[in-house]
């Protein structure tokens, strides 16, 4: 079971700020299946962590782990 | 020292003490906009006695302001907020030299605003903005401090600063490419609760603090983000990116040369008609340009212009000071097409068009002169 986090405008995209999947081996199918359920998210600028690390390439998700996904703010 | 006694609650925390009262007194801070994050920002410093305090902004204080910009008051409304914020900055300590530089960062004078100081406080409100201060961050090698809001969240970090064991990282580390013109809404199009920025901004003070005074373990390489409604905190680690990001000027040139507005999508300039015209005559440091051949009639001899040719609008491109440019031509067409062309080469600048050209002009001023003599 991977814990998926998501901030700012990823949390209104999902109507959720936390999702529990399964079946996910890694960042990258974890991206399709999130892009399958949301498909806006294939235009939209964010970042991904893994157990709280950014991460820059395709990333082995093991069971338990916490990916959180972040936008860009522009505010001030 | 007399004026210690206004530190005294904080000089009698052994980690600061006195060495780090002095090395606040001695610090030189850059507050980049003087917003909903801006304003804490500038009230704690200025409290803690930060020696110099530059403030950015070329904004003017509106009444929408007010539920998060805590410096001002309705009778602000309307006036600069550097100088509005720097008056009551003056009053809260007489210690803090407050420097204000009521202008927009451009690529053109970021580069002299940042290199006086020590530190850099990212406070602005849009992306091109946000990353054209990192990169100039990272090229002067200032370490800069990041804060953000939207609706009910808020990210801070701090950027440029190397460790014992990382690189320094930046924003561009975070996020390598600006996301697109309008794929982000900014607070005034997705709303942001009026205290959100007081949190994110005392954070981005606090980071401020910690960095001077060499205080505790500042948020290098780590995003903080705050979500409001459900009181959460999380931080994110951030690494080096592994490839050299192309998007980013590698010399102070380069970085002269970009486009952050282009970056960010934008590569807008908007039509005026003829009243906003002759509001835009009046304003200081605004370059009026006729893009009609020079033979055209009529001639204009009304007001202040230039004659530069459509064909030859490209020769301006890299010589032009001014901070706001109009065009304007005959009916309103080809000046559309020279400020497509402005707005790319000067991302930064508002570049107007006149809507319907100067003869739209002549004969609003004619009904303008018939009213007169009728009356």
């Amino acid at each position: 079971m991977i814990q998926v986090l998501l901030f700012g405008q990823l949390a209104e995209l999902a109507g959720a700020s936390n999702l529990e999947l399964d079946g996910v081996a890694d960042t990258a199918s974890l991206q399709l299946e999130l892009q399958r359920r949301m498909p806006a998210l294939a235009t939209t600028t964010y970042r991904i962590a893994v157990n709280k690390i950014i991460v820059t390439e395709n990333t082995p998700l093991s069971g338990g782990a916490t990916v959180a996904l972040l936008p860009p703010f522009s505010g001030g | 020292m007399g004026t210690m006694e206004r530190y005294h609650r904080q000089i009698i925390l052994k980690e600061l003490g006195a060495e780090g009262q002095q090395k606040l007194l001695s610090a030189k801070v850059l507050v980049i906009g003087a917003g909903g994050l801006g304003c804490p920002v500038l009230q704690y410093l200025t409290a803690a006695g930060v020696g110099t305090l530059g403030i950015v902004d070329d904004d003017v204080v509106a009444l929408s302001n007010l539920h998060r910009q805590v410096l001002y008051t309705m009778e602000d409304i309307g006036k600069p907020k550097a100088a509005q914020a720097a008056l009551r900055l003056r009053a809260m300590n007489d210690d803090v030299q407050v420097i204000v530089h009521a202008e927009r960062l451009t690529t053109v004078n970021a580069w002299n605003l940042i290199a006086p100081y020590d530190i850099v406080v990212d406070t602005s409100d849009n992306f091109p903005t946000r990353y054209l201060v990192n990169d100039a961050c990272v090229l002067l090698q200032k370490p800069l401090v990041y804060g953000a809001v939207s609706r009910f969240e808020g990210q801070v970090a701090v950027f440029n600063v190397p460790t014992k064991n990382t690189a320094a990282v930046n924003y561009r580390d975070l996020f390598p490419t600006p996301p697109q013109d309008g794929e982000v809404a900014n607070c005034a199009e997705a709303g942001v609760l009026g205290v959100l920025p007081a949190i994110i901004g005392s954070l981005q003070a606090v980071q401020a603090i910690k960095l001077i005074a060499g205080i505790g373990r500042p948020l290098i390489n780590r995003v903080q983000t705050y979500n409001l409604l459900q009181d959460s905190w999380y931080d994110f680690e951030v690494q080096p990116a592994p490839l050299p990001n192309p998007l980013q000027p590698t010399s102070r040139a380069a970085f002269e040369a970009t486009g952050y507005a282009v970056q960010c999508g934008i590569s807008g300039f908007e039509e005026i008609d003829v009243a906003q015209f002759n509001q835009l005559l009046q304003q200081a440091d605004t370059l009026v340009i006729d893009v009609r051949e020079l033979d055209e009639l009529p001639p204009v001899t009304e007001f202040a212009h230039r004659q530069v040719p459509l064909a030859t609008v490209p020769d301006l491109f890299g010589n032009i000071n001014h901070q706001s440019i109009v065009v304007f031509c005959q009916g309103g067409k080809r000046s559309q097409q020279a400020a497509k062309q402005l707005a790319h080469a000067f991302p930064l600048k508002k570049i107007y068009s006149l809507r319907g050209g100067i003869l739209s002009w002549k004969e609003a001023a004619q009904t303008k002169q018939h009213e007169r003599t009728q009356a």
